[in-house]
């Protein structure tokens, strides 16, 4: 059976590639080289697990998908993906990539979730954006692996509960569990701690909500989905920040670790936004 | 009050150089070209099937036409394609003028009205 050799949850900061070295030192904000160091250090929790493929967990914000038909949960199915849409590019900085996918698991994985109860559209055109690269830029920068990519909807409401991301992502872990491979497997999902686009609390001096954001890394960081359970809902969200709910991907994220301690931990307070890197190592600790 | 087609306008709009480009120097020519030409195909991109029934009510056609992402706000439509498409518009100019975030901080001053209140839901 396969392996599962690292477990993943990260904010993704679209601008962490421009911030950090597409502007000219000079230039750039005071935190761009601890944020950089940040990252590299959590790169290292990544290439120590040795995946051969990543299992991707991220949302489309508008991009390939609109509200005329906006899937719930969806996975890819493709030998090869393009990534990084034209208005990603203008805003962010974020350069194309292609990367390579892997149908046998995508395959088996789509099968594993209709099985469970996970009625999952399914694509074979689909275009990757920020939320899949971003994590491939800070983590696997050589994008070099091939990916099974798998979006949720935490961005157009009505949205699935919390407890429907935790109880996807331990679906996934079964599947994985049982997937008939003897290759290493790493999961890599992004979200959001609080966030605010397009309000009035948006790109302030701290994320909109730093008390949410201290319980949730602390929760995920203990592997404690009774206390999210308790205290994190749709409306608990909007009240950290309009686009809080990509909190329930780094939900997803843990559970497909369990409800375990994380290995690894950090964070960084960004301009209007407090980063998290955690890695949860499901087979053990490889550094 | 037709949210749906106003986040339809928001999202093709941003994802084309060409109409992004007009929607900043005509804003009243683009409304009523892309209501011409696009806004009635079927989803996103479909040049054949058509919708029939769908149209901006005044406020929103309004609201579109001079830039009025408060108004947006306040109809719901969609906070992230209202502060991208307007980034896209405005930052570069601001930042110039006024140095970085300056047009995300104007944008979230004139929403403080809002600040510990439920927002307009995006929900459809």
């Amino acid at each position: 059976m396969a392996h599962l050799s690292a477990v993943l949850a990260t904010t993704h900061h679209p601008f962490y590639l421009k911030s950090t070295e597409l502007t000219p030192p000079e230039q750039r904000i005071p935190q761009a080289a601890e944020w950089k160091r940040k990252v590299e250090a959590y790169r290292e929790t990544l290439t120590a697990a040795e995946p051969d493929l990543l299992v991707m967990v991220g949302a489309d914000h508008f991009h390939q998908f609109f509200a005329d038909n906006y899937p719930t949960f969806l996975i890819g199915k493709q030998p090869r993906y393009d990534a990084t849409f034209y208005n990603e590019e203008r805003e962010f900085g974020i350069p194309t990539y292609v990367l390579e996918g892997d149908e046998d698991l995508s395959g088996f994985m789509f099968q594993g979730l209709l099985d469970r109860g996970f009625d999952f559209s399914i694509s074979h055109e689909l275009k990757i954006d920020h939320s899949i690269i971003c994590p491939i830029i800070t983590t696997r920068p050589q994008a070099d692996l091939p990916i099974v990519p798998i979006y949720t909807n935490i961005f157009a409401p009505p949205l699935p509960s919390p407890q429907r991301f935790w109880d996807l992502g331990r679906a996934i872990r079964s599947i994985i569990d049982e997937y008939p491979s003897d290759r290493k497997i790493a999961a890599i999902g992004s979200g959001h701690l609080s966030l605010e686009l397009g309000g009035p609390r948006q790109f302030g001096e701290t994320g909109p909500d730093p008390v949410f954001d201290r319980k949730a890394i602390d929760w995920l960081a203990s592997g404690d989905i009774d206390a999210i359970l308790e205290n994190v809902t749709h409306e608990s969200m909007s009240g950290a920040g309009n686009a809080t709910h990509g909190f329930m991907d780094l939900i997803l994220m843990m559970g497909i670790a369990g409800p375990e301690k994380a290995a690894y931990v950090d964070e960084l307070d960004l301009f209007h936004t407090r980063e998290m890197y955690m890695t949860w190592y499901p087979e053990g600790d490889p550094r | 009050m037709s949210v749906y087609y106003v986040d339809k306008f928001l999202f093709q709009v941003d994802g084309d150089p060409d109409l992004l480009a007009q929607y900043k120097s005509d804003p009243a020519g683009l409304v009523d070209r892309w209501e011409a030409e696009y806004g009635r195909r079927l989803g996103t991109n479909n040049s054949i099937e058509t919708t029939s029934w769908l149209e901006f009510t005044d406020q929103e056609r309004r609201a579109l036409i001079e830039h009025d992402y408060v108004t947006l706000f306040e109809i719901g439509a969609h906070f992230f394609l209202c502060l991208t498409i307007f980034i896209a518009i405005y930052d570069e100019d601001y930042v110039a003028a006024s140095g970085p975030l300056s047009f995300q901080r104007e944008y979230a001053a004139k929403l403080s009205h809002w600040l510990g209140k439920d927002y307009p839901t995006v929900a459809l």
